[in-house]
């Protein structure tokens, strides 16, 4: 079964039209790069998933259930998807442990030493051990994004949506934060994400998607989006995010 | 992945040159200077102060009915007592406010059209206590619910602690709202995204870091509400002020009132200052300032 299927959405603020008939499916263990100008749509598809935009029209399935239905609930759909942001969102007010431990321990109602001790360890694994306890502005941006992605994945979500997870980081460690999203990979998570780090896309993505307009315009494997572009809007993009 | 271009700063060693030492014995001079000019000026100040005081005509007079020695002394452990109990008072109307001041503020940030009664109510409420004057309040409350014939009959200090806790949780409930609104939506999004119902997302999200905002404008009401429970004394109850009031009316001398106002600025020094520190401590904490 696919982990997403989007049909035929549709949504708007006001007069402007955002997504108009976008189609995407994902399968288990998929990682999909959704690339294209600021402005193309990729993030409000990321909040559609979500259901923190209510939609116009469409479908969206998440896993077999249809959860653009009003009728389902919507706190548990989104417990079953990790989401990261653009900016972190960590919660200030709370030590790195209790940021990513939040969601098990209020949402699954998992125990809190089971959780402490998940969290310990993805954190470890991912070079933060030394941060647990430390709260969020102790942190490098890197750090921040990296915490974050550990608050998404702790409860083994379906769906990991990463919304321009780079985009406010300092060259430096942008680095840092992509070797870990490779890893989510290796591991086997399903992935959908936008993003303006094309060779990073390149090597992850299963699949490229290139948004335009709210439209996808054009999508396939990274070697032929890349490579041989075929519409005129791909190109033209391409030419302008790589000068060549 | 781990940094290995940011080198700790703590292991480099510096010897301060000698530009810096000059520019440190000046700024050391220049602030001894200050200090200097400061004590004088406020010496000077209260020196002419007192004399102006001291010099009225009537001063004489108003010295023996304000500010009488002994009399001072007699009525000091009476209204000391009477303070025990405006300070019962402030605890329990702090903790009522607290309670009642959240759900207030709660109530008011609901949106969607299914909670427009229960808004309507809050606003309602928060209006109302807000607009109307602690006094009246007061007697409303002491004398109006007990004549209802419907609760048990309680002490005056009781009804007064209600009233007191009624008024100021319309304040508080403001302040809070104010601080739940300035948390940023993000803050919101990211508690929803994690599958955190709109209630978990309030109580752990958004109120702690609303809280945090607007510590200073609630210590400044718990402040003002310090003095205020002194009010309680009209609905009878023996608080300081009352105390003092019957002293007064036994001496034909108002020290006990000046006593009285002692004792309050007494307890609310302590409070205010530790108002100032914190908020200074949060700004330090936001380092936005630099030094200007």
């Amino acid at each position: 079964m696919n982990v997403l299927e989007i049909s035929d959405l549709w949504k708007s603020f006001g007069d402007n039209t955002v997504l108009s008939g976008v189609d995407l499916t994902l399968a288990q263990h998929e990682v999909v790069v959704l690339i294209g100008a600021s402005g193309s749509g990729k993030s409000t598809l990321l909040r559609t998933i979500n259901l923190i935009e209510r939609i116009d029209d469409g479908r969206i399935v998440l896993s077999g259930d249809d959860i653009s239905d009003p009728r389902v609930d919507a706190d548990r759909v989104r417990s079953r998807i990790g989401v990261v942001f653009q900016q972190f969102n960590l919660f200030p007010h709370m030590k790195v442990i209790d940021n990513v431990t939040l969601a098990a321990r209020q949402v699954h109602g998992q125990d809190g030493a089971a959780a402490r001790a998940r969290g310990v360890e993805l954190l470890t694994r991912f070079g933060l051990g030394d941060k647990v306890d430390a709260y969020p502005d102790r942190l490098s941006g890197g750090q921040q994004q990296r915490v974050a992605i550990v608050r998404a994945i702790l409860t083994d979500p379906e769906l990991l949506l990463l919304d321009e997870i780079t985009s406010a980081l300092d060259p430096m460690l942008v680095g840092e934060v992509l070797d870990l999203v490779r890893g989510l990979k290796d591991a086997g998570s399903t992935i959908l994400m936008a993003t303006h780090e094309m060779a990073f896309a390149r090597d992850v993505a299963d699949r490229v998607v290139f948004m335009h307009g709210g439209r996808i315009i054009e999508s396939g494997p990274p070697a032929q989006i890349f490579d041989a572009p075929q519409r005129p809007e791909t190109q033209e993009f391409l030419a302008r995010v790589t000068h060549r | 992945m781990s940094n290995g271009a940011s080198q700790s700063a703590s292991d480099v060693t510096h010897e301060v040159s000698a530009l810096e030492i000059e520019r440190r014995q000046y700024r050391q001079r220049a602030s001894r200077r200050s200090v200097l000019i400061a004590v004088g000026s406020t010496v000077a100040f209260t020196v002419i102060a007192s004399l102006i005081v001291v010099n009225t005509p009537g001063w004489e007079a108003v010295k023996e009915s304000f500010f009488n020695w002994e009399i001072g002394r007699d009525s000091f452990a009476g209204i000391l007592k009477g303070l025990w109990l405006n300070i019962r008072a402030l605890f329990f109307a702090a903790i009522g406010v607290a309670i009642f001041g959240t759900l207030l503020a709660v109530l008011r940030s609901l949106r969607g059209p299914v909670f427009f009664p229960l808004r309507a109510v809050a606003t309602i409420y928060v209006d109302l206590f807000r607009g109307m004057p602690v006094l009246i309040v007061l007697y409303l409350v002491g004398f109006g619910i007990p004549a209802l014939d419907i609760f048990p009959r309680m002490d005056a200090a009781v009804w007064g602690t209600i009233a007191i806790g009624l008024c100021y949780s319309a304040y508080v409930a403001e302040v809070l709202r104010a601080g739940m609104e300035a948390v940023h939506p993000s803050q919101r999004i990211a508690a929803r995204s994690l599958g955190l119902s709109h209630g978990k997302t309030l109580r752990l999200v958004v109120i702690p870091q609303g809280v945090r905002k607007v510590i200073p404008a609630l210590m400044n009401d718990f402040v003002s509400m310090q003095k205020d429970v002194g009010l309680i004394s009209v609905l009878g109850a023996v608080d300081a002020i009352r105390a003092a009031q019957i002293d007064v009316a036994s001496t034909y001398n108002f020290t006990p009132y000046v006593v009285a106002a002692l004792l309050f600025v007494a307890i609310s020094v302590p409070l205010t200052r530790l108002t100032d520190y914190v908020a200074g401590r949060m700004n330090m904490r936001e380092q936005i300032g630099g030094t200007v």
